[in-house]
């Protein structure tokens, strides 16, 4: 049960994996080059936020291998739902990343929501383990439908605790719905250690309280977080039922760029972890089997980085919504009478200047204090 | 005296009822080794120990339910929800047994629990870090709802709140957690676990203050809201020469009916102002007594100014959606010159 599954070795003494057959060389590059943009979109919003350009964010750096492998292994059909954490993760797949740049910034609206049936990515999750049981419903309905549709959704270890994770693994299970729950085990929910969250010895264990195969795997580790992922899927579709996998890794920056993990917890471990961090481990081991030379690493890069620099300009060229947006899309069916009113009374004083996002704090620890992500 | 903002207010208050008291335990999410993610529990557990203040798993209904398992043995928990969000997987936790324990055992078990609540938007947050989600509790029979808006009645407010045996939702506008200082005194009120003074519960926890002197309108308001009403009045002395009584109403259930009938008669005109939405929020509430009341005192109907029906918008748009000077002053403009 509590075996790693590691494709990617260290170059010295932990020995390379087998890669699955299925994953050719043109597959390894383009994992990479999603990797290299999930990376750069990540540092981007990063130095947005700190020049106050886009609001509080929640940085994943260094879990690139979980989001990307584990989509990497999706079928086009399949839907996948992420949390606050993954919030990028839909440029993977077709939603604008200037429209994820611009939910950060604080537009809603056509700005920053997205329809999730046009990618089959659900919205950006912030209250915790609630897009569970939404993955559950939405490959019941495939099932109910006959359609080859699975679903898979990232969560956190502190997710885990939730009554919502339960219930959603308990759904699934009964149900047979062809699920993947992701959790992305980072060892910390802010500044509560997973020896705190639970005394369970693994969150994969959990997963024989439901009947489902529970798996861990390198969360550092993009080829065999597609591996799982990938076996995983297969099973649902077979009538198999859901999997829950375990991706085990570290937190190694802060939880958002509003926290200061000083205040909690030794930094020199997030320093050990570094060195694991995927996509400077994915690039040496393509460079070992001389798939990926400087060259096209740096034309990866470049072409991520431009990708990314028109976003940070489209999303900028993103005029102030008028005050029309608080309004809009409330209700499907119609508006109620008092929004027009309600409009009415907002259009009778003189508008207030348009909300900019908070810079970083001046000094640390002060001024951002008390956001959670 | 010392000079506090609201969230060292609220920290002293803690200090105070813990070191007074022992069954007073602390927990929720990140509230120990951190302090809380607005460090309102910063120190308690050097203080205090971790047997009485807990970094919990994140678990909402298992924070509320513990806490009134806690309760019902006879300890005095405060619970931390870590933004106003949050609190609904512990909705029900509150609705079906906070709010009825007392009930249920016929009044000799209470759950005497204090749940806090950092709400309210202002933030510059992502989603669901803005919500007021007050209305929900003070529709719940059972509940007592609590809000301060100044440093002095935040202490005041969070002691006579963990002496009261019903459940208490404490609701902390965390836009003016750092707002400003006020002096306050070094000494406590009272002694927590002193034998239930039913003095301090009358004084601190169910009356509403007069935030401001006037005769001519009165505004009833709470929470982040009560410095904007404030500057509003200002205005309105400034260009309209109208002196508005601003009444912070402190308690949303149960409200201060003589407080309310009292000013509104005065003044003859009444406004309520809140953030969360409109319909079915305090503000229905308070014009509804008002009118029931004291309608022939009234030279025009009561006025409201709120948020929306509407969710609470992504951040860039929230000035848009929260209730401003302009807009107080605006809404009062409207009642007076009915
Ligand atoms: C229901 C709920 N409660 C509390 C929060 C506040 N919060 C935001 S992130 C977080 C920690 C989440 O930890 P984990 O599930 O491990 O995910 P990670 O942040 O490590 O990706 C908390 C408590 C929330 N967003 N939703
Ligand atoms: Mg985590």
């Amino acid at each position: 049960m509590s075996e790693i599954v590691r494709v990617i070795g260290n170059g010295a003494d932990l020995a390379d994996g087998e890669v699955p057959n299925e994953l050719a060389e043109k597959d390894l590059i383009e994992l990479f080059r999603w990797l290299v943009l999930l990376r750069t979109f990540d540092e981007r919003a990063v130095a947005l936020q700190r020049q106050g350009r886009i609001g509080t964010y929640a940085l994943y750096w260094g879990e690139e291998a979980t989001q990307a492998g584990a989509l990497y292994a999706c079928e086009d059909a399949d839907w996948v739902f992420p949390s606050y954490r993954q919030n990028a993760i839909g440029i993977l797949r077709g939603v604008p990343a200037s429209t994820v740049l611009a939910w950060w910034r604080g537009y809603g609206g056509t700005h920053g929501f997205w329809n999730p049936r046009d990618h089959r990515v659900g919205p950006i999750t912030v209250p915790i383990a609630t897009h569970l049981p939404h993955a559950v419903g939405v490959a019941w309905a495939a099932k109910i439908r006959k359609d080859r549709a699975s679903s898979l959704a990232w969560f956190g270890d502190g997710a885990t605790s939730e009554g919502d994770f339960h219930e959603a693994m308990n759904f699934a299970s009964v149900l047979k719905t062809s699920t993947v729950f992701f959790c992305v085990n980072n060892q910390w929910a802010i500044s509560t250690p997973i020896s705190k969250q639970m005394a369970s010895e693994t969150i994969a264990q959990k997963a024989v309280a439901y009947g489902m195969p529970g798996v861990r795997v390198d969360g550092f580790d993009p080829i065999a977080c597609w591996k799982v992922t990938r076996d995983a899927l297969e099973r649902g579709r077979q009538g198999g039922g859901p999997t829950l996998i375990e991706a085990y890794c570290y937190r190694i920056m802060p939880h958002g760029t509003a926290d200061d993990p000083r205040l909690y917890r030794d930094e020199a471990e997030s320093e050990h972890w570094r060195a694991l961090e995927p996509v400077g481990r994915m690039a040496e081991f393509l460079r070992r089997r001389s798939i990926l030379d400087d060259a096209q690493e740096e034309q990866i890069r470049a072409e991520a980085k431009q990708l990314v620099a028109q976003a940070v300009t489209d999303m900028e060229a993103i005029a102030h919504p008028g005050q029309e947006i608080l309004f809009d899309h409330v209700y499907a069916s119609g508006r109620p009478w008092n929004f027009d009113e309600a409009l009415d009374e907002l259009h009778q004083v003189e508008r207030p200047a348009e909300v900019k996002p908070l810079g970083p704090p001046t000094t640390p620890g002060a001024g951002e204090e008390g956001k959670t992500i | 005296m010392t000079a506090v903002n609201m969230v060292e207010a609220l920290n002293k208050g803690l200090h105070e009822a813990m070191t007074a008291d022992d069954r007073v335990v602390v927990l929720g999410e990140d509230v120990a080794k951190t302090g809380g993610v607005f460090r309102v529990t910063a120190g308690l557990l050097d203080r205090f120990g971790d047997d009485r203040v807990v970094d919990t798993p994140l678990a909402e209904a298992g924070i509320v339910g513990s806490a009134i398992g806690m309760a019902v043995y006879g300890l005095l928990p405060v619970a931390e929800i870590q933004f106003d969000s949050f609190v609904y997987p512990g909705f029900e936790q509150i609705v079906v047994h906070a709010a009825r324990y007392a009930w249920r055992t016929k009044g000799e078990v209470p759950a005497s629990i204090v749940i806090r609540i950092p709400y309210g938007g202002g933030v510059r947050m992502p989603e669901l870090h803005s919500d007021s989600p007050e209305s929900l509790f003070v529709h719940t029979p059972g509940l007592k709802v609590v809000c301060p808006s100044t440093p002095a009645d935040a202490r005041n407010m969070i002691l006579a709140a963990i002496e009261d045996p019903d459940p208490v939702i404490f609701m902390e506008p965390k836009r003016i957690y750092r707002a400003g200082r006020q002096e306050i005194p070094d000494e406590p009120p009272f002694t927590v676990g002193n034998g239930s003074p039913n003095g301090a519960l009358n004084e601190y926890l169910s009356k509403a203050r007069v935030a401001r002197e006037g005769d001519d309108l009165a505004i009833f308001t709470y929470g982040a809201t009560v410095p904007l009403t404030i500057d509003a009045a200002e205005k309105l002395a400034r260009e309209e020469r109208v002196e508005a009584r601003v009444v912070d109403l402190r308690s949303l259930y149960p409200l201060d009916v003589h407080a309310i009938e009292k000013a509104a008669s005065e003044c003859r005109r009444a406004l309520v102002v809140h953030e969360a939405p409109r319909t079915a929020g305090v503000g229905a509430e308070v014009s509804s007594l008002i009118h029931e009341r004291v309608m022939l005192d009234l030279e025009a109907p009561v006025g409201r100014v709120t948020g929306y029906d509407a969710p609470f918008p992504q951040f860039a748009n929230e000035d848009d959606y929260l209730p401003s000077v302009d807009r107080i002053f605006a809404g009062a403009k409207k009642v007076l010159e009915f």
